[in-house]
């Protein structure tokens, strides 16, 4: 019965996104603010109706329901609860609904935190949300539902896939998608401002928290994506470039461009076309993602249940959604006005430049990941683009943006100065000569590669400090300031991190007897034996390690190879040392002599120097956006829109 | 595809049939530092998202070994990875070979570079020559301070 | 026509390029060593450890080369189609590569499940699957008089494929 209620309320929702995709769009169109007024209350009931259809799914997983065939392709009785629950979105079905629930749930997160716009832009915001909303709704509810019972219910099912369970997939979904769907109120916005024919300051204003925030969501969503790979996966690697990465990486670099266009826009007037085509990229190359992870046509790690019919219906729906938002981007465009005058040198040029090169990487992730089925298409065959392709193309596009971080803040607005900024910046330079020279000699041997990055890294720290040291003089800086060096800041630790551990990094393969040891990185890895031990609904062989530096002893490693009752493919858990300046990772490859007690092991030891600074760096970005959407700025209630309008005014003059 | 992920699960089962895997895995760092650096770039094809370094396919073990026997012969990198295509296709080369049907993924992201750069470029000198500033009147300015002050507060 | 439409196109050209994308399967990937000669081997035989068998010896005939094991959960299901084939009267010569196998357990799948092949090579190391660019087992050669590879099935055969891609071809190459 649940699982029908869940079914239905999930139907009841369509109805209702359909009415608020349809009604207040209208009524802010012919000014009705009777059609205006239902946006609320429709977006409302359909966060509460598609949250019963969340809840439904879950408890038919939580009392494992296996008449329900999506919870009895995803789990079993054995599996522990929490690893129950998450596996509502462990397959195509259930992450769907996911999506779905996160979309309507931004959509009443907009409708209750909009109170100061104008009726008619929130009933615009929230019709277009509900017109997405109605899009994916169809699409869970005629080819992906959940909800299908099966006629003979089996006695058990079949289990979650292995390399999902584990915590970080209870959180990395969900916080990904989150980023993913956010990028659906940015594009709510801009599409609202084309169709009231209003692109303003104050859209900008508007829809900048937003965007931040949805941008926090994907940034650490990815992270944490990237961090699940790596303890996980078990081979030591924390980028793969694979299709599915890729997916999210490309609405987030251009997520990140529009972040900065938007601050143009609300501050100068400029750029308000470019800020709403890259507010439609970023949602389009959600979707985008969507349909390449769901209909199969790339091959990736992430291989869920692909089907043709999917893709099919994606395809459609991403060719209406965006190529719709195009055609009025097209309409409207040439009439939005150019907004205020500026010189060659001067920030609004220095984050142009910068939106420039990111959509030119994102171009450059998407050629890449497109390129195999361009070839295939035109009957050239079968070939791979993996990461020594996206690692040539993507560095150096990103080299010049590292400069442009640290001359882009201190630029001012229309004109800038440019010997004044030198004269301002040259510590910096100096900075990161010295870097560039001593660091990498420190951590061992110099190499042009990592020498480049540390001084980039010089340049941005040095740079960051002198901007700080300046600003405070001239009184306490804003939250959102604080937020922009934050994120700046992480993006230095992240490039330390990156350029230190793909430089530095060591790795060996041995075959290990019991008491035999391996060095690496300066640490030895003492293999003491393998255990065979039982966990909830697998068999581990639990490996022991003594990890130790210069003799001295300093803790037990314990790598697991799992064999799970469900499945045939082993599972590897490796065991790492976490540091502040490295990681050192083992990991049990398999027995060389399984039929020999205590026999030998194949074994892999890395030493991955600085390696936790990619994620520490994703923090700090990610905590730099909230704080920008945090500014009191945004909250502060607009008396009139006159207000925000003269202040668009001011600024463009 | 299921059947190739049933294969994919079976190779890697079967691993008592191999039990020969090279003793010291690292005999000569020097071989096993170039073992590292070719087969990061090839793929796997058995479980097709892996680099042939990372996999821990039966098939990978077995190819990183062949690998491994190609370079003690002597034989350059380039001529272990014609090995591996003349077999198995451009499909291995996660590094694409560059040839007509690629020099677009090539030239791609640096045409795309220069062209924003460039289109960059000429937007803004165009701009400058359209947009004119019109200043606002003492009064206009008064107001807009006005207003903005009231949303401050 | 205004630079505004330019987004537009660039989509639409998009979308076009996925549409076909969604017809081609990624995970079929072409054999380079169709329309080259079969690569050259000899190893011993599954049921026979002193004689050996090598590709040279099928010279002048059409012939299958059919890579399986018992470890090979498809290959069950590809089996009888196989057995099915060589008992027509116009069957042509198949070949099987027992394929990193244990060799009892190759004899006893075979006596369990029927042995279609005239022999089996024992590839026990693998050496000559990568020769052949094997990667999923089952998988199948079709090799022409001159020796040389004229078709490759990466999989199990279905009735399908046997009935309209490889029979017309062995008809082709048999004229």
């Amino acid at each position: 019965m649940i699982p029908e209620l869940g079914h239905f309320a999930l139907i009841l929702a369509f109805f209702v996104s359909l009415v608020q995709g349809v009604l207040p769009l209208v009524g802010a169109h012919k000014n009705r603010a009777d059609w205006v007024a239902v946006a609320r209350p429709a977006t409302a009931a359909s966060f509460l109706l598609v949250g019963v259809s969340f809840a439904c799914l879950t408890w038919a997983f939580y009392v494992n329901d296996f008449s329900v065939e999506y919870v009895a392709g995803h789990s079993n009785t054995q599996l522990p609860t929490m690893y129950r629950l998450s596996a509502v979105w462990g397959g195509h079905e259930g992450s769907l609904l996911l999506w779905v629930f996160m979309l309507v749930g931004w959509a009443a997160a907009v409708a209750a935190f909009s109170r100061q716009l104008p009726a008619a832009m929130v009933a615009r915001v929230l019709g277009v949300l509900g017109l997405v909303t109605v899009g994916l709704m169809a699409f869970v509810l005629l080819t992906s539902n959940p909800f299908d019972r099966l006629m003979s219910p089996p006695a058990e099912g079949r289990s979650l896939n292995p390399l999902l369970q584990d915590p970080g997939l209870i959180y990395h979904p969900p916080l990904l998608y989150m980023g993913y769907v956010g990028m659906a109120v940015a594009y709510a916005f801009a599409m609202a401002a084309l169709l009231a024919g209003q692109l303003d300051a104050a859209w900008a204003r508007w829809s900048r928290p937003w965007t931040t925030v949805a941008w926090v969501f994907l940034t650490l969503g990815i992270a944490l994506g990237s961090w699940w790979a790596y303890y996980e996966l078990g081979w030591g690697g924390w980028w793969f470039w694979d299709p599915v990465e890729n997916a999210s990486f490309m609405p987030w670099l251009v997520c990140t461009a529009l972040i900065h266009s938007l601050a143009v826009t609300e501050k100068r007037g400029s750029f308000k076309n470019w800020t709403v085509l890259l507010a439609i990229a970023a949602f389009s190359l959600s979707l985008l993602g969507t349909f390449l992870v769901r209909s199969g046509v790339l091959t990736s790690v992430h291989a869920f249940a692909t089907d043709p019919k999917r893709g099919l219906f994606i395809l459609i729906l991403l060719a209406v959604v965006v190529g719709a938002s195009l055609l009025l981007f097209a309409a409207r465009a040439p009439k939005v006005s150019p907004g205020g005058r500026f010189e060659l040198i001067s920030r609004e040029t220095f984050l142009l430049v910068n939106n420039v090169l990111l959509v030119v990487a994102c171009g450059a992730v998407l050629l890449g990941t497109l390129y195999p089925l361009i070839v295939d298409a035109f009957g050239g065959g079968k070939i791979s683009v993996g990461p020594p392709y996206f690692n040539a193309v993507f560095i150096p596009i990103m080299l010049p943006l590292l400069v442009l971080v640290a001359l882009g803040p201190v630029a001012r607005w229309k004109q800038a100065d440019l010997p004044a900024m030198l004269k301002k910046l040259w510590p910096a330079a100096v900075a990161a000569v010295a870097a560039g020279i001593v660091l990498p000699m420190l951590a061992g041997e110099w190499h042009a590669y990592v020498a480049l990055a540390l001084a980039l890294v010089g340049w941005m720290s040095a740079a960051l400090v002198l901007q700080t040291i300046d600003r405070l003089k001239a009184g306490s800086p804003t939250a959102s300031w604080w937020g922009m060096q934050i994120a700046h800041f992480g993006l230095a630790v992240m490039v330390v991190g990156i350029a230190m551990v793909s430089t530095y990094q060591e790795e060996r393969d041995v075959r290990m007897e019991p008491g035999e040891t391996v060095s690496v990185g300066g640490y030895t890895f003492k293999f003491l034996g393998v255990k065979e031990s039982r966990g909830p609904n697998y068999t581990a062989d639990v490996g022991t390690f003594e990890l130790s530096q210069d003799g001295k002893l300093m803790r037990l490693l314990h790598p697991e190879k799992r064999a799970y009752d469900t499945s045939q493919m082993p599972m590897t858990e490796a065991a790492i040392d976490a540091g502040f300046t490295r990681d050192v990772y083992v990991s049990l490859a398999e027995p060389l002599s399984p039929d020999v007690e205590n026999g030998p092991w194949a074994v892999r030891v890395y030493f991955k120097p600085f390696v936790d600074w990619i994620w520490g760096g994703s923090l700090l970005m990610a905590l730099g956006g909230l704080l920008a959407a945090a500014d009191r700025r945004y909250r502060i209630r607009a008396k009139s829109s006159a207000a925000v309008a003269a202040n668009a005014a001011g600024a463009a003059a | 595809m299921k059947l190739f992920l049933v294969a994919c699960a079976a190779l890697s089962l079967c691993l008592p049939l191999h039990a020969k895997e090279a003793a010291p895995l690292a005999e000569d760092p020097v071989v096993e530092k170039r073992l590292i650096n070719i087969s990061e770039e090839l793929r796997c094809l058995v479980c097709q998202n892996e680099s042939l370094a990372g996999s821990q396919a039966e098939l990978a073990k077995d190819l990183r070994e062949e690998v491994r026997g190609l370079i003690k012969e002597g034989k350059s990198d380039s001529e272990v990875k014609d090995f591996l295509v003349s077999r198995y296709g451009d499909f291995v080369l996660y590094r694409p070979q560059i040839k007509p049907s690629t020099y677009l993924l090539w030239a791609g992201p640096f045409l795309l570079l220069f062209i924003g750069l460039f289109t960059l470029f000429r937007f803004l000198k165009q701009r400058s020559k359209e947009v004119v500033d019109t200043p606002l009147s003492d009064e206009e300015k008064k107001r807009a301070e006005a207003l903005l002050k009231d949303a401050q507060s | 026509m205004n630079k505004f439409t330019l987004p537009l196109v660039g989509f639409i050209a998009l979308v076009a390029l996925l549409a076909v994308g969604l017809g081609l399967n990624p995970r079929e990937v072409p054999s380079p060593l169709v329309g080259k000669p079969a690569p050259d081997f000899k190893v011993p035989q599954l049921h026979d450890p002193n004689a050996s068998f090598s590709p040279n010896e099928m010279l002048g005939k059409v012939w299958l080369f059919n890579v399986w094991a018992s470890w090979c959960v498809s290959c069950r299901e590809e089996h009888p189609i196989i057995v099915e084939y060589t008992k027509r009267p116009d069957a042509i010569p198949v070949i099987g590569l027992n394929y990193k196998d244990k060799r009892e357990d190759g004899q006893r799948w075979l006596a369990r499940f029927g042995d279609p092949y005239v022999l089996s090579a024992f590839d026990l190391d693998g050496r000559v699957g990568i020769n052949y660019g094997v990667y999923g087992v089952p998988e199948t050669y079709l090799i022409d008089k001159q020796g040389v590879i004229r078709f490759k099935q990466i999989g199990p055969i279905t009735p399908t494929v046997l009935e309209e891609k490889i029979l017309p071809l062995i008809k082709e190459l048999n004229k």
